[in-house]
C-alpha cells in the first residue's frame, strides 16, 4: 500500500523554514555528528556560509553566474494537455531547464563561489544519478577549481553518460565499490575522503542533508527554485497561491528549495519518495551522515539499502529538516511506485513534449494518482517542481517501453 | 580538589595503574562477531598483553573506518552479528581480567536509547564506550546516560580540534582521551604521523588522564614511537587485516607481542 503521512490542521507555518536553531536544530533533527576531525572543518563551512549569505557582494556574484552561466529564472510552464486529462491546473516550475539539466546547479554554484572565497581549491562531491556530479564538475571548471566526485559502482553502470558528462568537464571520477555501491556509499566515502584533505578541499555536498550547515545551507542555496516560483504563481494565478506544491524527495533538496518559497503560505506541501526508499514516509530517527533524522534501518539498527528506479531518490534516509516539516505536519510525504513513476514520464513526454528526469517523475507520478482518486480537488491549482530532465535516463526508460 | 584517581571509573584506576608502573599501554581491538569463535581472540589479546580491549559493534556505514575495518564489519553483519549477539557472547566468557572498551557508531546507540544501550554493555561486562561520530558537543545525553550506568565514555581528540576545545574534551572525557594520530581515516599507514606527537602534548598540557593513541598504528616501530609521546596505543586495522586474512588467536598473539615488546622496550630506554 503506498504510505501517506497526515497533514496537520492548522497548518502552522510562523517561523518554518526559517533558520535552524543553536546547534543546527530543525526541531528535535539536524546538529552536526561529525566525527572530531571534521566539527572545525564543519565550523569553518558554517562561518564562511554565514558571512557570506550577509554579503551583498557574495550575493551580487551568485545572482550573476545563476543568470549568466545557469540561465536562471527557469521558466512556469503551464501543463496544457495533461491538465485538461487530469481535470487540475498543473504548473510546472522546469528546473530540467536549468544549465547542466536540474537544480543542482543552484547549489553547487553558491558552494563553489563560498569554496573559492574560503580559498580552497578543490570540491569533493557525491553523486547519485550523477545530476549533482556534473553540476559540481561544471562550477568547479567555471571557477577554475578541481573536482573529485565519488559515485557508487552500481550508479556508474546505470548513469553512464553522467560519468562521461563530468570526466569531459575535467573531474576525477572515483568509484565506490563498498555496500550497495549507491549513493549512500558515495557520500560514506566523500566524509572519508574530506577528512584527509579538510585544509584545501570544500565538501560540496548536494543535497539537505549532512552535518550542520549543509541541510541549512543547501536549502538557502535552492531557495531560488521556491522564491522565483512564488512569484510566477503570484504573477499567473488569480489566487496567487496554488492550492498543492509537490516536488520528489531523495534527499530532498529541490523539495526543501521549492517549499522554502510556500512555508509561509496556506498551500499544502507534499514531498513525493520512491516506495523502496521512503526516508521520510517509513524511515526512523536515527543518525548517519552527520545528522539525525529519519532513515531506513532494521531492527538491528543498521541501515538498509534503498531501492529505486531513479538513482537520485535511491538514499535510505531524507533531510532532517523534512523530518522536521513532517513532524510539524506542515508539509506531507507520500510514496509512488518505479511503475507508476516510469508512466508518469512517458505520460508526460507525450502530453507536453517533456522528457523528465525519473527522480521528477515521481512527483507527477503523485499527482496523476491524487487527480485520479479525487484528493486533488477537480479545478485545484497544483505547482509542481520538475526537477531535472530525462536524458540520463534514456537507457533505464528504454527496458520499459 | 576532587583526586582525581578517586573520582575516575574502574577503566581509568586500571589504565592509571599500569601507567604509574612505567608501562606503555596496549589497547587491542577486534570487530565483535567477526568469526563463530571471535572472544577467543580476547584471551589471546590478555595473554599477549593487552592492558584493555576495545570490541567494535559492526554499523553498516562506518564513515570513519578505512577499508580494514569496514571489511571486518561487513563480514560480521554477513554473518548475523548484532549489538544483542555480541554482548551476549560477551556476557557468556570469564572475566578477562582488563577492561573491555565497546566502540560504535551512534545510529547502534540510539536504537537501543542511550540508557537501555549503557545497561546492557554493563551487564555484559563492558566498561568502557567509544562512539566516533559523536563529537563533544553532541555527547551531553549519553554522557550523563553513561556515567549512571557506569560505563565510561571515552571522547576522540583530533590534529584539528582547536585549543579551548581540546581542553574541554579532556576534561569530559572519562576512562582515556582517545589521540586520533592523524587527519584520516582508519587503516594501516606506513609511517606514525608527525601530528601524532604535537596533538599528544597538547593534551597532555590540559589533563593527567591516560591518553591513547589510535589510527594507523600497526608496526612495532610505530608502537615504540607513539609510546614516546603517549601513555599507549590502540591497534585495529592491523589486527583485523590479519583476521580477516585467516589468522587465529595463536597468530594474534603473535603478533601482539611484538607490540609489546616494542613498548616495553621504550619504557625501559633512558629518556
Amino acid at each position: 500500500m503506498p504510505y501517506v503521512s497526515p497533514w496537520r490542521e492548522p497548518v502552522p507555518s510562523e517561523g518554518t523554514m526559517g533558520e535552524p536553531r543553536a546547534r543546527g536544530r530543525f526541531g528535535e533533527y539536524g546538529g552536526r555528528y561529525a566525527p572530531e576531525s571534521l566539527v572545525e572543518a564543519c565550523r569553518e563551512v558554517e562561518a564562511a556560509f554565514r558571512e557570506a549569505w550577509a554579503d551583498p557582494g557574495f550575493r551580487g556574484a551568485l545572482a550573476e553566474l545563476l543568470t549568466l552561466h545557469a540561465g536562471r529564472p527557469t521558466p512556469l510552464t503551464p501543463a496544457r494537455r495533461l491538465s485538461q486529462e487530469l481535470g487540475v491546473r498543473l504548473y510546472l516550475k522546469r528546473e530540467d531547464l536549468a544549465h547542466t539539466g536540474s537544480h543542482k546547479i543552484n547549489n553547487v554554484l553558491g558552494q563553489a563561489l563560498l569554496a573559492a572565497r574560503m580559498g580552497r581549491r578543490r570540491l569533493i562531491a557525491e553523486t547519485g544519478a550523477g545530476q549533482h556530479g556534473v553540476a559540481a564538475a561544471t562550477a568547479a571548471a567555471l571557477l577554475g577549481l578541481e573536482a573529485t566526485v565519488f559515485m557508487g559502482e552500481r550508479d556508474m553502470e546505470r548513469q553512464a553518460l553522467n560519468v562521461f558528462r563530468m570526466r569531459m568537464l575535467g573531474a576525477e571520477v572515483v568509484p565506490v565499490t563498498t555496500g550497495s555501491r549507491t549513493l549512500k556509499d558515495a557520500t560514506s566515502e566523500a566524509m572519508r575522503h574530506w577528512v584527509g584533505v579538510t585544509g584545501d578541499s570544500h565538501y560540496c555536498v548536494g543535497s539537505v542533508v549532512g552535518p550542520d550547515p549543509y541541510p541549512w545551507m543547501v536549502r538557502e542555496f535552492q531557495r531560488v527554485i521556491g522564491d522565483e516560483a512564488r512569484a510566477q504563481c503570484a504573477a499567473e494565478l488569480r489566487t496567487g497561491v496554488p492550492d498543492h506544491v509537490v516536488a520528489c524527495v531523495g534527499g530532498g533538496s529541490n523539495a526543501a528549495g521549492t517549499f522554502a518559497g510556500f512555508a509561509d503560505t496556506p498551500a499544502r506541501l507534499t514531498g513525493v519518495e520512491a516506495e523502496g526508499a521512503a526516508g521520510a514516509a517509513r524511515g526512523r530517527p536515527g543518525v548517519l551522515h552527520g545528522s539525525h533524522s529519519l532513515f531506513l534501518q532494521d531492527d538491528d539498527g543498521q541501515i538498509t539499502p534503498a531501492h529505486s528506479i531513479a538513482a537520485g531518490l535511491d538514499y535510505p534516509g531524507v533531510g532532517p529538516e523534512h523530518a522536521h516539516l513532517r513532524g510539524l505536519g506542515r508539509a506531507r510525504y507520500v510514496t509512488v511506485t518505479d511503475d507508476e513513476a516510469a508512466g508518469a514520464a512517458i505520460r508526460l513526454a507525450r502530453t507536453e513534449g517533456i522528457v523528465p528526469a525519473l527522480e521528477s517523475a515521481h512527483a507527477l507520478a503523485w499527482v496523476i494518482r491524487a487527480a485520479g482518486d479525487g484528493e486533488l480537488a477537480a479545478g485545484s491549482t497544483v505547482m509542481m517542481t520538475l526537477s531535472g530532465r530525462g536524458d540520463k535516463d534514456i537507457s533505464t526508460l528504454k527496458e520499459l517501453l | 580538589m576532587t583526586n582525581p584517581t578517586l573520582a575516575a571509573g574502574p577503566v581509568e584506576r586500571h589504565l592509571r595503574a599500569r601507567r604509574d608502573t612505567g608501562r606503555g599501554l596496549l589497547m587491542p581491538y577486534v570487530t565483535g562477531g567477526i568469526t563463530p569463535g571471535w572472544t577467543d581472540y580476547l584471551r589471546a589479546f590478555v595473554a599477549a598483553g593487552a592492558d584493555a580491549i576495545e570490541v567494535g559493534l559492526p554499523f553498516s556505514d562506518p564513515t570513519l573506518d578505512g577499508v580494514t575495518i569496514q571489511q571486518a564489519g561487513d563480514t560480521a553483519l554477513a554473518r548475523g552479528a548484532s549489538t544483542r549477539r555480541i554482548l551476549a557472547d560477551l556476557a557468556g566468557i570469564p572475566e578477562p581480567g582488563v577492561p573491555l572498551v565497546a566502540s560504535t557508531y551512534y545510529n547502534l546507540v540510539l536504537h537501543d536509547g542511550s540508557e537501555a544501550f549503557c545497561a546492557a554493555l554493563r551487564r555484559a561486562g563492558v566498561s568502557g564506550l567509544i562512539v566516533p561520530d559523536l563529537p563533544l558537543h553532541e555527547a551531553d545525553e549519553l554522557a550523563e546516560a553513561a556515567a549512571a550506568a557506569g560505563i565510561e565514555l571515552a571522547l576522540l581528540a583530533s590534529p584539528s580540534t582547536p585549543e579551548p576545545r581540546l581542553a574541554e574534551i579532556s576534561r569530559r572525557s572519562r576512562g582515556f582521551v582517545y589521540a586520533v594520530s592523524l587527519m584520516g581515516t582508519t587503516g594501516e599507514r606506513a609511517a606514525l604521523a608527525a601530528s601524532a606527537a604535537e596533538l599528544t602534548a597538547r593534551i597532555r598540557r590540559g589533563t593527567d588522564r591516560p591518553v591513547l593513541l589510535g589510527f594507523g598504528i600497526s608496526t612495532p616501530d610505530q608502537a615504540r614511537e607513539a609510546g614516546r609521546h603517549a601513555d599507549g596505543v590502540v591497534v585495529g586495522a592491523a589486527v583485523m587485516r590479519r583476521v580477516l586474512d585467516g589468522a587465529g588467536p595463536d597468530d594474534l598473539r603473535a603478533f601482539l607481542a611484538t607490540l609489546r615488546r616494542a613498548l616495553d622496550q621504550e619504557c625501559d630506554a633512558p629518556r
